[in-house]
């Protein structure tokens, strides 16, 4: 015996080259398809995590670009303005606070990073304070520095990585060639903190001979009015607060742009992919229209027909559509590589994020607009009337 | 009556008509003709004659103008009723097997693929080892896994003989089946065919241009300018 389902699969066989190149059509659509469904959730994710991790979600810094400010957080890198340290117990009175700390962010030209040379970001945080706002920090090795004026330093995973460095090592600060012992490195954290180098408070104002801070980062609690906060924050002269929620609105907002356009460019492709299955099925009845006769003389109906031909369009679509997910999920690396040289601002860790889920969803849209698309040339054999056919053969 | 009495087919003033612009052309013109159970009738005439429509019309791929038809006692047309697609096919599925001049077989399907075909769509009960059985009936049991492309003609019409009767029609309608094929081979089919009427009792209805092909069965029937006139 044989089934309609292996019919179907053998008649694909017939034009090789044509039902490749089809699946292969359905297969670059899916993914793309998958990897900017992968992309849109994977962003988010991604902001998500680097904002829950910076630990806090309120920033006050001095008036300035709220946007640049908030990037340069982000980034890693300094803010240009600076605010008092005094204004750290004046914040941490308010009831609404449950966390607060100073932070601040120099950057320093180091000659020996990278090709050319690049910016190196060192954080100076209070040991007694910051390492309790990221009680989710992990050491790889060592732990925190013990002193607020130490001159010690935890770096960041990659960092270390960059600069091949164990706990233990000193480290020259670049431009002012201060030496650091390294007493920590952190674990791998998938964000900004993997490529920081964190130096006690005081040490880097004594480095970068400033007594000032540039930000003050601070943990509310639970049920507390945040609104309240802000609002009594912008009452403090020269300050300006960001409020992370606030930052990934707008983060959100300035990549929208661009994921309806790629999503636009993503439903093209799929579009021309279904008029490619169209075509392919189409070509394929047009040409056996005898032979689809025949299978009528043989006592096959109009619905057997139709399903026959929707079953070869099932099978182009389900196997490019598995080809293609495939496909996403092994070069998924290079997407984030593409998608990270495109964006303004890119969260760290994974972009694209493709789950079995999202894979299944994928696999579904293009079999169901596949399947769409199989109506007409399964309905057009099924109406194929065999004297017809029969008489115009030979 | 006696099931063996019993006309397997039974034509009454059947004709039919086609129309191409104003003009009208009488392709059939009444023909009455019965065909008993295990007869194997052979058609014959000129092209254009309207043989092939006759057959179309017994074998139910067409309905008449006018005229009745009767398959094993059962009317299925008659009183100017028109019978759709599906109608049609539920009767052609149930009596008949056709063999036509080209071939049609699926060339990315076995031999025995082929011949399995019908019964995706339809089986009737007690088919059961049917296509092994005709593939060896027919002499192709060692070619049952070859594809259409590794075998010759004559052995492609005898796939096609097996798969019309793979699911054990009533009768056998075969349209120039030798069409496409040299003497010996026609030889061979037209041999096939006489051994499945003599041997199996199938009714056999032919269409064909090949007189000694037109001898082998036991009743001939000439048709000219749409009529039948027996020989």
């Amino acid at each position: 015996m044989i089934s309609r389902f292996q019919i179907a699969y053998k008649n694909l066989l017939r034009k090789k080259a044509r039902t490749l190149l089809t699946l292969v059509g359905i297969m670059l659509s899916s993914w793309v398809l998958v990897s900017l469904l992968g992309f849109n959730r994977g962003y988010e994710q991604a902001l998500n995590r680097d904002i829950d991790n910076m630990g806090y979600q309120l920033m006050v810094m001095a008036k300035g670009c709220p946007y640049e400010a908030a990037t340069m957080m982000l980034q890693g890198g300094a803010g240009l303005r600076y605010i008092e340290p005094s204004m750290v117990a004046e914040i941490a009175g308010r009831e609404e606070v449950e966390k607060i700390t100073p932070i601040l962010m120099q950057a320093f030209f180091d000659p020996d990073k990278g090709d050319g040379g690049g910016i190196a970001g060192y954080y100076g945080v209070e040991a007694a304070s910051y390492p309790a706002m990221k009680p989710f920090l992990r050491f790889h090795q060592g732990g925190w520095f013990q002193g607020e004026e130490a001159g010690e330093a935890v770096m960041g995973y990659e960092a270390a990585e960059l600069e091949q460095r164990v706990v233990g090592d000193m480290i020259m600060v670049p431009e002012k060639n201060v030496p650091l012992k390294v007493v920590g490195i952190l674990e791998r954290t998938g964000t900004q903190d993997d490529g920081t180098i964190f130096v006690p408070l005081k040490t880097l104002q004594k480095i970068a001979a400033i007594d000032k801070i540039t930000t003050i980062g601070i943990k509310t609690r639970k049920d507390a009015d945040s609104q309240k906060l802000e609002t009594a924050l912008y009452q403090l002269p020269d300050v300006q607060v960001v409020s992370f929620s606030q930052v990934k609105q707008t983060i959100m907002k300035l990549i929208a742009t661009a994921r309806v356009m790629v999503l636009s460019i993503a439903i093209i492709a799929i579009l021309i992919a279904m008029v490619g299955v169209v075509n392919t099925v189409l070509m394929s009845v047009l040409e056996r229209m005898q032979e689809i006769g025949i299978l009528k003389t043989m006592g096959a109906m109009p619905g057997d027909i139709f399903f026959l031909v929707w079953c070869e369009t099932l099978i182009l679509c389900a196997s490019g559509g598995v080809a293609g997910i495939g496909l996403a999920l092994v070069f998924s690396r290079l997407s984030d590589l593409l998608v990270r040289r495109i964006l303004p601002y890119a969260p760290g860790g994974e972009l694209v994020d493709i789950d079995l889920k999202l894979a299944l969803l994928t696999l579904a849209v293009v079999v169901v607009v596949g399947l769409l698309s199989g109506i007409y040339p399964a309905w057009k054999a099924g109406r194929v009337r065999p004297l017809e056919s029969i008489r115009s053969e030979g | 009556m006696s099931a063996e009495n019993v006309a397997a087919l039974e034509a009454r003033g059947l004709s039919r008509l086609y129309r191409r612009g104003s003009e009208e052309i009488r392709a059939l013109d009444g023909v009455s003709l019965q065909i008993k159970r295990g007869e194997f009738v052979s058609f014959m005439g000129p092209s254009g004659s309207g043989k092939t429509t006759l057959v179309n019309l017994l074998g139910c791929l067409d309905n008449p103008s006018s005229g009745e038809l009767h398959l094993a006692g059962r009317a299925i047309f008659g009183s100017g009723k028109n019978l759709d697609e599906r109608a049609l096919t539920r009767i052609r599925r149930e009596l008949f097997g056709y063999v036509f001049q080209n071939f049609h077989l699926v060339p990315t399907l076995t031999v025995r693929e082929n011949v399995a075909l019908p019964l995706a769509f339809y089986r009737k009960p007690g088919t059961e080892g049917e296509v092994e059985r005709l593939l060896g009936l027919l002499g192709m049991a060692h070619r049952m896994n070859h594809l259409p492309g590794q075998i010759s003609g004559g052995e492609m019409q005898r796939v096609c003989i097996a798969r019309a009767l793979v699911n054990r029609p009533e009768i056998l309608l075969a349209d120039e089946p030798t069409g496409n094929l040299d003497s010996k081979r026609s030889v061979e089919i037209g041999e096939v065919l006489q051994e499945l009427n003599r041997e199996a009792g199938l009714t056999i209805v032919m269409v064909t241009h090949n007189p000694s092909l037109g001898r082998l069965g036991g009743r001939m029937i000439e048709i000219r300018d749409g009529k039948a006139y027996e020989s």
